[in-house]
């Protein structure tokens, strides 16, 4: 008997009971099921949930296997095996095999965990509420190991991820009622409660911890280390990478954010399929370097001198806040959330602004966050509903106020 | 409980439960937030609201009768404040460094709702000796969830419990911490509290139906 038989018939065994569920979401996961319908009249529409998350997954993709290469360079670069890279966005360093596989198997593990866990409490809370599995995890799964630090341990992954889906989604009534994005839920659940392990020079190259450990315990190794961007840029130092290097992505950081590159052709894959928000990317771009281009008028002013301690952060180009940190990623596939983001085309303009706006002036004034784009889309994430509700509002007024002038 | 009445016995034990006034009447959060980091701050708290409120209660209870009802609030905070200023000297003077934990959360004791709310819907109706037992059964109700928020919040936190190391040392990397466990720290910031507070109301609703309201 095949795999699809054999779970047909569990699920016709378990009908009804307890577990019914369960089945039912594997059953449809992997095969189409046997009762559909042949003929008729439906309304047929291509992109149902799964569809639409599928989608997203495709267009994440290339950046979780640049991910991997770049897990491998960053820790072959520190380690002093390779040169830097010379010639673009090819270049024979980077893409090597040896590359792939340090990043490979340090990233499965972590894509593993995340989708273990998160669907294994969605099986649970399915099973203990009577309802059918929802297919609410499918991106969440795989936007979490691209957000979070390549050497983070396993079994803190594991505890965010319990907390990110019961707390941020399933205590509102699961998939499609979460008021924050779950994804993000689980970072700054990490983020607060293991900051060590989110931020620093350690965390973010692979290897280094393991290295300093080893070090402490009296081993004879050189010592690597790879602060982000943003972190070294609010300890007031200088930029160490090309601007060619921020924008393809050979930078240290969370695994699936750093190539701008590639999320850019992952936004434009999102709009061109229709399943994100080009009004949300778009405004919160705009929102981002409107609040670049005032800080930078700030210090040309020279209302901020050298000596300040937000100089560095205020007096780099607007521009390259849109490629350094986790922006560009947050705003392409998380601020686009349906779920979360507003729903209203006029919202969502203020919605994204609002997003850029936020991110940069916490990434400037708050040098102990510097990933803002997280705090502003959780912040954004919970103003969404209000937006909503004014841009409704207004709208009612405007229509009415043309209903008087015509019976007037 | 052979020494009191079945109803005198309800009056402390429904406070503890189904009538809970943190979980249940969803009064007294501020505190319950902000000092439940350690547990030995939730207990000296949970102590010092059962002295306040027990005394309290069976003051107001004697005064029920010869208060005025137009001054009963500024009659009530008089009463309060004097025992909580009584309950903060003492801990200053034989406990002067978990005071300072402490630090404004004893004082803020005379504008914590449980108080205000048992004085006028219950000392001021009833004799002294129900209102002793009330206030004692709505501090031990506040006690209870401060404990078990605080207990949560210092082991998971801390790793430690009444400042002992249960878990281990996480310097010296002993016990839990051997294995590379580590201390939550966002056990340790008030969000988390909130969120405890929210697990408990949660299990608690999801065990008796009947005390989800609409």
């Amino acid at each position: 008997m095949s795999l699809k038989s054999n779970l047909h018939n569990l699920k016709e065994k378990y009908k009804g009971t307890k577990m019914a569920p369960a089945f039912n979401a594997l059953h449809t996961f992997l095969y189409t099921p046997n009762d559909t319908t042949h003929n008729g009249t439906h309304i047929k529409a291509a992109d149902d949930l799964k569809r639409t998350m599928n989608t997203v997954i495709m267009a994440m993709l290339p950046c979780l296997i640049f991910g991997m290469f770049n897990a491998g360079y960053q820790h072959n670069l520190a380690v002093g095996d390779i040169q830097a890279v010379t010639s673009g966005f090819f270049s024979s360093e980077f893409w090597t095999l040896d590359n792939f596989m340090i990043g490979f198997w340090k990233i499965i593990p972590l894509v593993i965990v995340s989708y273990g866990v998160g669907l294994g409490v969605e099986f649970l809370f399915a099973i203990i509420k009577k309802h059918e599995v929802e297919e609410g995890y499918l991106v969440t799964g795989m936007l979490v190991p691209l957000i979070v630090p390549i050497d983070i341990p396993l079994w803190m992954l594991a505890i965010a991820v319990i907390f990110g889906v019961v707390i941020g989604k399933e205590v509102f009534g699961g998939t499609g009622m979460n008021i924050l994005n779950p994804a993000l839920t689980i970072r700054a659940f990490l983020f607060f409660a293991y900051p060590t392990w989110m931020s620093g020079d350690k965390v973010w190259v692979e290897g280094a911890v393991q290295r300093t450990k080893d070090i402490a315990a009296g081993a004879n190794l050189d010592a690597i280390s790879g602060e982000t961007i943003l972190g070294s840029l609010a300890q007031g130092k200088d930029m160490a990478y090309s601007v060619s290097d921020m924008f393809f992505g050979f930078i240290p950081g969370s695994i699936g954010e750093t190539s701008t590159l590639l999320i850019i052709l992952g936004g434009l894959f999102l709009i061109f399929t229709k399943i994100g928000s080009w009004r949300i990317m778009l405004s919160s771009v705009l929102g981002a370097i409107t609040m670049g281009l005032i800080f930078n008028q700030v210090v040309s002013a020279g209302i901020i001198t050298e000596s300040s301690k937000f100089y560095t952060l205020m007096s780099t180009p607007f521009w390259q806040h849109l490629i350094i940190g986790g922006f560009a990623f947050g705003v392409v596939f998380m601020a686009t959330d349906p779920v979360t983001a507003s729903q209203t085309n006029i919202g969502k303009w203020y919605y994204g602004f609002f997003i850029g706006f936020i991110s940069i002036l916490i990434r400037v004034f708050n040098p102990a966050y510097p990933e803002g784009v997280m705090l502003a889309i959780l912040l954004m994430n919970v103003f969404a509903p209000t937006i909503d509700h004014y841009v409704i509002q207004g709208n009612i007024k405007q229509r009415l106020k043309r209903l008087k002038v015509k019976t007037a | 409980m052979g020494l009191l009445s079945k109803k005198d016995s309800k009056l402390i034990l429904d406070p503890l439960t189904d009538n809970n006034p943190i979980t249940i009447q969803v009064l007294g959060i501020c505190s319950a937030l902000a000092i439940t980091a350690q547990l030995k701050a939730s207990i000296v708290m949970a102590l010092s609201v059962m002295a306040v409120l027990a005394v309290g209660n069976v003051v107001i209870s004697l005064m029920r009768n010869i208060i005025p009802s137009k001054i009963r609030i500024i009659t009530q905070l008089v009463v309060v404040a004097a025992l909580v200023i009584i309950v903060d000297q003492i801990l200053k003077a034989f406990s002067y460094e978990l005071s300072k934990t402490l630090s404004v959360f004893v004082g803020l004791i005379i504008t914590n709702c449980i108080i205000m709310g048992r004085f006028e819907a219950f000392a001021l109706a009833n004799g002294p000796w129900k209102s002793f037992l009330d206030g004692i059964g709505n501090a031990a109700g506040y006690g209870l969830i401060l404990v078990i928020v605080g207990f949560f919040r210092e082991l998971l936190g801390s790793g430690t419990l009444l400042g002992f190391k249960v878990l281990g040392d996480p310097i010296e990397k002993t016990g839990l911490y051997a294995l590379g466990y580590e201390n939550n720290g966002f056990m340790l910031l008030s969000p988390m509290a909130l969120i405890v507070l929210g697990i408990i109301i949660w299990i608690q609703r999801s065990r008796n139906k009947a005390l989800i309201e609409d």
